[in-house]
């Protein structure tokens, strides 16, 4: 039978709507996770890429990307994992950052360090800590609590003007 | 001559386990701290370390797995092969004795690690680059938290001070077995496969030696006697013991499956 193909574009607004398991408010697309929707012939071949190694949701990940596509009708599917390019938080969209703060998780606040620039990341006093600002009271006055927080994605800050403690997702 | 080469796949076999045990035998040390750190947020980073060296694990070994083509994938690797199978250095061994020997074996392995790393972006295996690319920014990451510690600890208290010197004194012997290329090592190398040893060891004395002078700690001689063994498979006892609890599932119950 002749299936009518949908479109790339389509896949990908489909994709929008695939939550990420442990932040539910943000999709696997506005995180940067997809880094491609393709089709080879009638199968649709969409490639991700992990977060951080150990991420243990990446397997979960492409289970709700499988079962999303699928439902919608797209018989045949390929996940590729892609390694490189790194995944970035540069790869984030501005949606999916306002999406975080409403959650109530401080937004990456510059642009990652690139690979060429990592000599310098470990010097002691080459790398400083940035400015985080509160997701509860918008204050600039918070300090880092904790290199690491919840999951590896996040550090644990808190704020001290509304005393709130947060989680600040990493630049990466 | 240590080891006996049979082809240059061997070789490169050899070597990803090498990378793989060595990320995966410090994950399983670093794991078995979970809800015992010192403090809630070290508990935090110590796991979220093991977690990070536990995905570069799986890249290793499955690629290693891949390229043997006997059907061994990363699991079949890791559960699968006893002691002398393993290729760790024998630092990440050395025991969870104290924070300070904790700290300091994490210091000297990030460091190494960080540009062992760098060396492997520019490596002609494409695969191994781009795993080393997925794997250096965790690395960076790694190395600033344990050089920060490290500084704290060292130029801290007097009892902090003399426990961490006591760490770089007792664990130092351990810290040169990365840079005593064999044969596997050195095939990498002419490959274009594996950075040379004295390059990273420079860059590993040059790193050590400015977090030690900013944490008051004296450095030990770089000419010491180094311990070696464990990337031919001579380990201490103590790697027995690590893999007896990382193992027993499959030991007890050989080939269960989730």
């Amino acid at each position: 039978m002749d299936t009518p193909r949908v479109s790339t574009e389509q896949v990908w607004s489909w994709l929008g709507e695939v939550p990420d398991p442990e932040i539910p408010v943000i999709s696997v697309v506005d995180l940067g996770i997809v880094r491609g929707v393709a089709f080879d012939g009638d199968e649709c071949v969409v490639t991700i890429t992990p977060t951080y190694s150990g991420c243990p949701a990446m397997q979960v990940i492409a289970d709700a990307v499988n079962d999303a596509l699928h439902a919608r009708g797209v018989a045949k599917l390929r996940i590729v994992t892609q390694l490189s390019p790194a995944w970035t938080t540069d790869w984030m969209s501005e949606t999916g950052k306002a999406a975080l703060k409403g959650y109530g998780i401080a937004p990456p606040v510059e642009q990652a360090i690139d690979i060429s620039g990592l000599r310098s990341g470990v010097k002691r006093g080459a790398f400083k800590e940035p400015e985080v600002q509160c997701p509860n009271c918008g204050s600039n006055h918070t300090q880092l609590t904790s290199q690491f927080g919840s999951t590896p994605c996040k550090a644990l800050y808190k704020c001290l003007d509304c005393r709130e403690p947060f989680d600040y997702f990493k630049c990466h | 001559m240590e080891t006996n080469i049979v082809d240059a796949n061997t070789a490169k076999i050899d070597y990803l386990l090498r990378q793989g045990d060595n990320a995966l035998i410090l994950s399983q040390q670093l794991s078995q701290l979970c809800g015992k750190g010192p403090a809630l947020e070290e508990d935090m980073a110590l796991t979220n370390v093991a977690l990070d060296l536990l995905g570069q694990t799986r890249m290793w070994l499955t690629y290693a797995g891949e390229l043997e083509g006997q059907g061994r994938d990363e699991d079949k690797l890791a559960f699968h092969r006893d002691a002398h199978q393993y290729r760790n250095v024998l630092l990440v061994e050395q025991p969870n004795a104290s924070y300070a020997e904790t700290m300091m074996r994490q210091f000297f392995f990030d460091t190494w690690h960080y540009f062992l790393m760098q060396g492997l972006l520019k490596s002609s295996d494409q695969r191994i680059a781009e795993i080393a690319e997925k794997s250096l920014k965790e690395v960076t990451y790694h190395l600033r938290r344990s050089g920060d510690l490290v500084v704290r600890l060292g130029d801290g208290s007097d009892i902090s001070h003399a426990k961490m010197q006591a760490a770089a004194d007792e664990l130092w012997m351990y810290s040169g077995e990365v840079f005593l290329y064999d044969d596997i090592d050195n095939a990498m190398v002419e490959a274009g496969i594996a950075p040379p040893a004295d390059g990273l060891r420079a860059a590993f004395l040059e790193h050590v030696s400015e977090i030690f002078a900013e944490a008051t700690l004296t450095m030990p001689s770089p000419d010491a006697w180094m311990q070696r063994g464990g990337k031919v498979g001579r380990h201490s006892e103590r790697l027995g013991f690590i893999l007896a609890e990382m193992q027993f599932l499959q030991r007890a119950y050989p080939g269960a499956e989730w």
